[in-house]
């Protein structure tokens, strides 16, 4: 079973390496912004799974729901700040 | 034996869904279809993983820990999703279907 946990992290991480190509390709920020996050979001399952590599679930989980939160929180944090009225406002007179 | 049989399972089904989030990201051509694929799939496919963690656990403090963090991301990766995708349209991004649709609307 460690190396059933073993090989499904190594696939999880090729996996997670995927949207790094919208990243950087992207031709808008939200598409960057969206696959940052998609990023964030699969890490979780890959801390979950490095914490049963190590036998040590009881300290990994911890730092997986804190590392959910703050993900889910600095994604909150820039869909708000981009939807402000003021940025919009300073967005349209730069280009014009 | 039954149970790690079904941890398995559901391991391996969620890296599936996961790998098809990832895929529909990179290839799907508008930022609204991208946002679709990264959401939905994502969700079951962390879901189905944490599930089978679960499985394999047992009854424990640290299956009730995961399972908190299935109803934590059940919640929060549609609602961040939701937000990302209504700034987009506030800034005025606009679908691909949208022009065709407006053309028909005047023909």
């Amino acid at each position: 079973m460690h190396y059933f946990f073993l090989y499904s992290a190594i696939a999880l991480t090729i996996i997670i390496a995927i949207p790094m190509v919208r990243v950087v390709k992207g031709p808008t920020l939200f598409d960057r912004i969206l696959a940052t996050n998609a990023i964030a979001t699969k890490t979780i399952v890959l801390i979950c799974l490095t914490g049963y590599i190590f036998g040590r679930i009881d300290m990994f989980i911890d730092i997986t729901l804190a590392y959910a939160i703050l993900g889910f929180l600095g994604s909150i944090v820039i869909a708000k700040y981009l939807s402000s009225y003021k940025v919009r406002r300073q967005r349209e007179q730069e280009e014009l | 034996m039954i149970q790690i049989s079904f941890s398995v399972l559901f391991i391996i089904l969620g890296i599936i869904f996961i790998l098809m989030g990832s895929i529909g990201i990179v290839r799907l051509p508008d930022f609204y279809s991208r946002s679709h694929a990264a959401s939905k799939s994502d969700t079951l496919g962390i879901m189905f993983v944490i599930g089978g963690l679960m499985v394999y656990e047992g009854f424990s403090q640290s299956s009730l820990k995961l399972l908190f963090i299935i109803l934590f991301i059940w919640l929060s990766n549609p609602i961040g999703s939701h937000a990302l995708a209504r700034a987009a349209l506030k800034k005025g991004i606009k679908p691909v279907l949208y022009k065709r649709s407006s053309k028909k609307e005047e023909g």
